[in-house]
């Protein structure tokens, strides 16, 4: 059905050519100094005109995209004036936004400590387990070989993270990482292992030892389910097609639980809890800068707009990830991501004559901007050697078939079956072609500010997963983002229960949504914004400029 | 000119023009449909949008991912918006990997008559008769590594005459799989018994108390193993 069309298999028979004189072989890594020139010539960050200064709340004058400060600086969807507080849907002692990774495992924790089943709920927007960390594929990073260390894999992600990381959390990371496995391997996580138990590792971009364990390339998917299958089996309730709009707080200037909306009735509900973990998860939706993205419907930042009206300080909010290699072709699979697994299995990035222009392995911020370089138009700075495709999309080739040809016949299969099956849908057969890649949204690097137990600063407010910021500093490394919810979720929902224990509720209020529309009207905000945006807008033009509110 | 780029497909029976080319999920968003049940992650790994469909002159009943399933001149579509499937109750650490635990647990499996419409329902294209098999023999190794691919969208489950509930037993057998039968990592083990008795503290402590410069200065030292 898809195939490639006649011009671009021209470029893949100059793939084919240079393939044999640099299978065995990679240019060296960039310095430091490389580094950051690339960066500043071509990473979409650099952009000066992508972002704005905050006019509005506790992260007031720090600079973040136009998209995120659009849903910053928007008034609420709910009226605080129209909302029955005494009316309480749900009382509990700890309340979860979110049923991704973060927010399973807070829940798994928050009962392990000993709040009760029917104490614990965990809302969310889509179902139970619809989340990023489904859709993470590569792998989670420990350090757990014997040439390896938490301090090394400390070393890698501070170096990744251009020296912006928090090191409290970065530190409770790199030291949980082995028991994070060790609790997966004991809940039946089918990892990637040797016949003796030694677990299969690879590098990922950034690291400096081979400590990527995956489950083929469904990693995230593998261990997402495997999580909400414990959850279930706790009987932890939880509450489908429910996000939260707004966040409660109480009369002694704490959090003390969440409104949340039914998508399908419309109606509001109150949820009063003793605790509250925010665990909602990125921003990929927001489509920063016109990107695509790699992300789940849901990821829409709602998180990142509820904390910053109860007062939570926001971080690293201008650095945004872009996975160097997003789908470029066919048209159906733009934008989904092609694990970094492919490059860790020796795939090399090549531009339209063939050429290997990067090390296959920089740190992502460092491998997009190389990306960008090559298929940026000479005229605009870039060297314009980029395959294009006949919807006008651009791209570099990732050169598939190596990973057979180096690791073995079947391995691709085998390793990377999702990929595998994704393209062969579309008469695109990845172990013989190379496929077409270039920059996807991935990531939100930054977050709510936390410390290393999870805690925001706001009594009662706790945060794991995503939706945080400061463990991956302005760039994540691959794998992290897996261990980061296992890791943080894990300690959010440890200091919930912990908090929850002592906590005393005063009356519910919704006074800081209050406060914080009178922000907005001081700094002249116009009306029409509203957020948190719970669902991006993809209804076709024509249907939306014919649509009425009539029932 | 540009009729030769739409095609119609029939919506839960009414008839839209869409662009060729499109997915399912994204010609139904064109249409005009905000979609909130069947859509998830979009990129065919989450099973929220299984799918159900009819060509032009063709009797068989197709089953799919809306995200990742091309739209056809004709389609006649339908959306599951959710699978009613019971999951029994259990908890992993009380089970035994014994070849009658996934039976005791859904004897349903034992309705099986060989009939294949699970495996021609699959979108991930898995052998799923042969899994319900092997799980009716107790081989939860062969079930595990069978059904590791599944999406649990459900589709195998709507279509089975015998009522099994696919995707809950293949859970249950990958864990039984993963946390009894896999061996233990060694390595790991070790790992954390040494994180335990505190043997990267002092390291992690140097590390932690360097200034940008000298922690730049490490990194840059550090050796990347081949």
């Amino acid at each position: 059905m898809a195939t490639y069309p006649k011009e671009i298999q021209e470029s893949i028979a100059r793939v084919e050519a240079t393939r044999p004189a640099r299978l065995h072989t990679n240019p060296p890594r960039l310095s430091l100094a490389d580094q950051e020139a690339l960066l500043r010539g071509f990473h979409p960050d650099y952009k000066a005109e992508g972002k704005r200064a905050l006019k509005v709340g506790p992260s007031w004058g720090e600079l973040v995209p136009h998209e995120v400060a659009d849903l910053l600086e928007a008034y609420p969807l709910i009226d605080p004036a129209t909302i029955n507080l005494s009316q309480v849907d749900y009382d509990v002692d700890v309340l979860v936004i979110g049923g991704g990774g973060a927010g399973t495992v807070a829940a798994i924790w928050a009962h392990e400590a000993g709040i009760p089943a029917e104490r614990i709920l965990i809302v969310t927007k889509l179902r139970h387990g619809d989340s990023n960390s489904m859709m993470a594929q590569g792998g989670i990073q420990a350090a757990d070989k014997p040439h390896d260390s938490p301090a090394i894999h400390y070393l890698d992600i501070m170096g990744g993270g251009h020296f912006t990381s928090d090191p409290k959390l970065v530190r409770a990371m790199v030291e949980d990482g082995p028991m994070v496995i060790q609790w997966h391997e004991k809940l039946g996580v089918m990892y990637d292992k040797e016949p003796d138990g030694t677990m299969v590792t690879i590098h990922g971009g950034g690291t400096s030892r081979k400590r990527m364990h995956s489950a083929k390339d469904y990693t995230g998917m593998e261990i997402m389910r495997v999580l909400r299958d414990e959850a279930r089996s706790r009987n932890i309730p939880v509450l489908e097609f429910s996000p939260a709009v707004e966040l409660l707080t109480d009369s002694l200037g704490q959090v003390a639980g969440a409104v949340v909306w039914n998508l399908e009735t419309e109606e509001y509900q109150i949820i009063r809890a003793k605790a509250t973990v925010l665990a909602t998860g990125g921003w990929g939706r927001l489509h920063i800068q016109g990107f695509p993205t790699t992300n789940h419907y849901g990821a829409t930042a709602d998180g990142l707009v509820l904390a910053y009206r109860v007062g939570a300080k926001l971080r690293d909010l201008d650095a945004v990830q872009y996975h160097p290699t997003g789908a470029a072709y066919p048209e159906q699979l733009v934008g989904l991501l092609i694990t970094e697994k492919v490059r860790g299995l020796s795939a090399q990035p090549l531009n339209r004559e063939g050429q290997l222009f990067v090390h296959p392995l920089e740190p992502r911020d460092v491998e997009s901007a190389a990306f960008i370089r090559e298929c940026t138009p000479v005229e605009h700075g870039g060297r314009g050697l980029g395959v294009v495709t006949p919807t006008g999309m651009v791209g570099v080739w990732l050169d598939t078939p190596m990973v057979d040809m180096i690791h073995g016949q079947g391995t691709f299969q085998r390793a990377l079956s999702s990929i595998y099956r994704m393209y062969i849908r579309f008469d695109i057969d990845p172990t013989k072609e190379p496929i077409l890649v270039y920059p996807t949204l991935h990531y939100q690097n930054g977050g709510v500010v936390m410390d290393e137990n999870g805690w925001t600063g706001i009594p009662g407010l706790f945060a794991g997963g995503e939706v945080e910021g400061g463990v991956h500093g302005k760039n994540r490394l691959m794998g992290n983002s897996l261990l980061d919810f296992n890791v943080f979720g894990r300690r959010a929902g440890l200091a919930a229960a912990a908090w929850a224990k002592q906590a005393r509720l005063g009356s519910l209020t919704l006074a800081h949504v209050e406060r914080f529309v009178r922000e907005l009207g001081e700094a002249q905000v116009p009306p029409t914004r509203r957020a948190p945006m719970l669902l991006p807008e993809y209804r076709g033009e024509k249907a939306l400029a014919r649509m009425v509110d009539l029932l | 000119m540009k009729k030769e780029n739409t095609v119609t497909v029939f919506l839960m029976g009414k008839a839209y023009r869409v662009p060729a080319g499109l997915t399912i999920m994204k010609a139904m968003e064109y249409a005009g449909y905000r979609l909130v049940r069947g859509v998830g992650c979009r990129g065919g790994y989450c099973g929220a949008c299984a799918t159900v469909y009819r060509l032009p002159g063709d009797y068989r009943l197709y089953a799919d991912l809306a995200c990742q399933t091309t739209v056809q001149d004709g389609m006649y579509i339908a959306q599951l918006p959710f699978t009613p499937a019971t999951r029994a109750p259990y908890r992993l650490e009380e089970l035994a990997p014994q070849g009658e635990t996934l039976l005791a647990l859904y004897p349903e499996l034992a309705r099986c008559v060989a009939c294949n419409t699970c495996t021609k329902a699959c979108p991930q294209k898995l052998e799923v008769m042969d899994a319900v098999q092997q799980a009716l023999r107790g081989d939860i190794a062969q079930v595990a590594e069978l059904t590791f691919d599944c999406v649990s969208c459900g589709l195998c489950t709507m279509r089975c005459p015998a009522e099994i509930m696919h995707y809950h037993v293949w859970q249950l057998a990958r864990r039984l799989h993963g946390a009894y039968q896999a061996p233990r990592s060694g390595h790991l083990a070790d790992r954390v018994g040494q994180i335990r008795q505190g043997a990267f503290h002092g390291e992690l402590d140097r590390l932690m108390a360097m200034g940008k410069d000298e922690l730049a200065q490490a990194y840059k030292a550090r050796d990347i193993e081949p």
